[in-house]
């Protein structure tokens, strides 16, 4: 059994090359975040390694971080700065009876996040999910389609993003009240 | 008004009718359902056609095939990607045919109406509904004065003049 601040240090002995960050001053569980295009080595560390042995990924979620802003340049003018979204897997490891929580970070103007769907399965359709809610992009996911919005919808609508807005029509049905 | 069944007969043999009367009385005493459960008031439109409130006393009796199927009960949430799948289920039902919309999604878009991106706001906008039934869920009860509602409505129909 290890806290997840033991888990933060051997991650970050293990894999020297990727930025690892901890963010331990919140009211739950200390959050460890990765790098958002390796996240699949270092699941598969953190399932296969013997003292760690993660091999259940309990949930994984898509949020829309909504941290956009403009950044003022000394010139005066301003450049937007178009936010985050975040990748959340919660590991569960059902052997060691440990828990840590990791978050992939990836810009909003191009989301991709590799996709940890040949760690654990369980990520296929939560990353399905995901895409489908929020747009991320997972990187060599085997059949990243929409999963509950209709196969038609709009490809660039996400309608969990905070700056979502619903199209007036869809099919010819309106769709507003 | 008075049913067949009210009427004391002379005679055993013969019946005098109007063919309006005796066709309406037929058609709405065995309405056919689309067995079709959408969300939570489908619980209660099972409750419904289950022993304690019995809607096969007004012989609705669900149906597994929309070519088999009379009425629909739009019983629950109709979310924009099956209103396309109502729509084509409707088409294929044989006419005469009827809607009654359940509860106050099917209605308005119910507790959706504004953040639901996708919910469809009433499914008569696809459909043309005949009967609502306000309530969230409604009670069987409910359901079934919607049903005597439809019932009343197909009692005044008629072959000879175009009623619709």
């Amino acid at each position: 059994m290890k806290q997840p601040k033991e888990i933060f240090e051997s991650l970050k002995e293990k894999f020297t090359e990727y930025n690892f960050e901890i963010i331990e001053d919140l009211p739950v569980e200390p959050i460890i975040s990765v790098d958002p295009l390796n996240v699949n080595k270092i699941g598969f560390y953190l399932r296969l390694d013997a003292d760690l042995q993660f091999d259940s990924l309990m949930v994984l979620s898509g949020v829309d971080d909504n941290n956009a802003k403009k950044i003022k340049q000394e010139d005066e003018t301003e450049i937007d700065d178009p936010g985050t979204l975040s990748v959340y897997y919660h590991l569960y490891s059902t052997t060691l009876k440990h828990k840590v929580t990791l978050k992939a970070s990836a810009p909003k103007d191009n989301p991709e996040i590799e996709s940890v769907e040949k760690v654990w399965k369980t990520a296929d359709w939560h990353e399905r999910e995901a895409y489908d809610m929020i747009g991320i992009k997972f990187l060599n996911h085997p059949d990243l389609r929409r999963i509950l919005m209709p196969y038609d919808w709009d490809e660039n609508s996400f309608p969990l993003r905070k700056d979502y807005e619903n199209p007036e029509f869809y099919q010819g049905i309106k769709v507003p009240y | 008004m008075k049913g067949l069944h009210d009427i004391q007969f002379a005679d055993s043999n013969i019946v005098i009718a109007k063919a309006d009367d005796l066709m309406n009385w037929a058609r709405l005493s065995s309405l056919w359902q689309l067995g079709f459960g959408l969300a939570c008031c489908a619980i209660e439109m099972m409750a419904t056609s289950a022993s304690h409130w019995d809607f096969d006393r007004f012989g609705v009796i669900p149906r597994n095939t929309p070519r088999q199927a009379d009425v629909i009960i739009i019983s629950g949430t109709v979310t924009l990607k099956m209103a396309t799948r109502i729509k084509r289920l409707y088409e294929q039902m044989p006419e005469p045919k009827y809607i009654i919309s359940m509860g106050s999604c099917a209605n308005c878009g119910g507790p959706y109406w504004e953040h639901g991106y996708h919910v469809l706001k009433g499914v008569d906008r696809v459909i043309p509904v005949d009967v609502y039934v306000p309530g969230c869920p409604p009670r069987p009860e409910a359901l079934l004065e919607g049903l005597l509602k439809l019932q009343e409505k197909i009692r005044n129909e008629s072959f000879v003049k175009n009623t619709a």
